[in-house]
């Protein structure tokens, strides 16, 4: 008897990575630290740990659920090999059909949002309505205040959705925007070129 | 080809691409009045003259062209003119620059977003409504008390209560208002039917009526009555009826 009661006996953290195992099992939205702790009432670097514990014991090819950061905080989620079987039995409608506009839109609200349609419709030089609607739609971006002034326009931002479906630990794993657009410079340069013609 | 010397026979303008666009941006030439489309017609002509696309002039071309229509728009819009008509070539050419490379970065900024997403693509997790999100708040209209109570009131009346009387009711046997009438008529020889009855329930006065009848059929009386509703008459028959004439009533009424 001594034994299988012993084992049963985990140790504290160990009982605690359960815990954290069966609150992330029931969540549909990734989990902060903070929700842990509050949810456990344990102290941050414990849940921490147990983390820890939890991302090799759901690991990439150790289980058929991979513990990920994702979005700021922890969510579980099919592991990669599951990928085919889950494609035959669920859709993923937020991902699916995005359009060259969509992304385009999409990229805007998450470098330069909050911000407006007409902002929006600035940079990409048509309309963006049909496009923030769909985006609103599938939940990946959402509302987010107005514009300063009377009848300010609706400003948007990207949502927790938007990282996940990304697979983004946050916004800051986005490229760099000054990184984005090489060519830019050859642009300037032949712009520059004609405009010195036309000062000659 | 090369571009700007372009030759353009416009409304406005007759002269080399070239020379357009300087005394655009010198402000010699009012750009509301050019038709950038007539420019657009002509490069087209001028490059189909050619057997195979000169790629180089496309390019620049285009370039040029789009100055010139933002250029143009924004001398449509007054409110922006002001930031751009004291703009030099040099400068104009850097707030255009600035416009496609804004545009151009988010346009590579969502290449890469197609690439995560088709690197993602057998990422697959469990999706549902944010659960910590705030409910939204359902307000309901300002309520008087005082209406419900009402309500409530009127609701809690009881019932009228259901009468089961009819079930219970029981009938007099006919026989023994044969006997009363009978009796009655031995010592007069006319009766009125109501004052005799009057004191009696509907249904002893049912059964009296029946009695009534039944004397009538053994020839015992005779019934008269002035008018419908007037009192029921009842005499006692001319001839006298033996008593060994006497029947049994075959009238007999049971309760239910």
């Amino acid at each position: 008897m001594d034994r299988p009661l012993r084992l049963v006996a985990a140790n504290p953290l160990d009982q605690l990575a359960r815990t954290l195992e069966a609150l992330l099992v029931v969540s549909t939205a990734p989990l902060t630290v903070e929700d842990l702790c509050a949810a456990t009432e344990e102290d941050p670097e414990r849940v921490e740990t147990a983390l820890g514990l939890l991302t090799e014991r759901f690991g990439e090819g150790r289980s058929g659920i991979v513990l990920e950061r994702v979005a700021g905080g922890w969510a579980l989620r099919a592991s990669r090999d599951a990928a085919e079987a889950c494609g035959r039995l669920f859709e993923r409608p937020v991902q699916r059909n995005l359009s060259q506009a969509a992304m385009e839109t999409l990229a805007i609200v998450a470098y330069l949002g909050p911000c407006t349609r007409p902002a929006i419709a600035r940079i990409r030089g048509v309309a963006a309505d049909s496009a923030v609607a769909g985006l609103v739609e599938r939940g990946l971006i959402a509302e987010s205040g107005r514009d300063h002034g009377i009848g300010g326009a609706v400003r948007y931002r990207t949502t927790p959705l938007f990282e996940r479906v990304f697979g983004l630990e946050s916004m800051s794993q986005l490229p760099r925007l000054d990184d984005l657009g090489d060519d830019v410079d050859e642009i300037r340069e032949r712009l520059h070129a004609v405009a010195e013609q036309r000062t000659a | 080809m090369i571009v700007r010397e372009l030759e353009l026979g416009l409304d406005a303008f007759e002269g080399p691409f070239d020379l357009l666009l300087t005394l655009v941006l010198k402000e010699e030439l009012e750009l509301a009045e050019v038709d950038v489309a007539g420019i657009v017609l002509q490069f087209i002509e001028r490059l189909a003259e050619r057997d195979e696309l000169d790629l180089e002039a496309c390019g620049e071309f285009l370039i040029l062209v789009s100055a010139l229509l933002e250029l143009k728009a924004r001398g449509l819009f007054p409110d922006e003119s002001a930031e751009l008509s004291e703009l030099e070539p040099e400068e104009a050419a850097e707030e255009l620059a600035r416009r496609l490379e804004e545009y151009r970065r988010m346009k590579e900024a969502a290449a890469w977003l197609v690439e995560r997403l088709a690197d993602e693509r057998d990422r697959f997790f469990r999706l549902g409504p944010a659960p910590l999100a705030p409910q939204p708040e359902r307000r309901l209209a300002q309520q008087d008390p005082e209406t419900l109570a009402v309500a409530l009131r009127a609701l809690a009346v009881e019932p009228p209560r259901v009468s089961l009387a009819h079930m219970e009711l029981t009938y007099p046997p006919v026989a023994q208002f044969l006997e009363r009438f009978r009796s009655m008529l031995r010592r007069r020889s006319v009766l009125d039917f109501d004052t005799e009855l009057a004191g009696s329930s509907r249904v002893e006065q049912a059964v009296a009526f029946l009695a009534l009848l039944e004397l009538r059929r053994a020839n015992e009386i005779a019934i008269s009555q002035a008018a419908p509703f007037a009192p029921i008459r009842i005499r006692r028959a001319e001839q006298e009826i033996s008593s060994s004439n006497e029947r049994t009533p075959r009238w007999t009424v049971h309760s239910g």
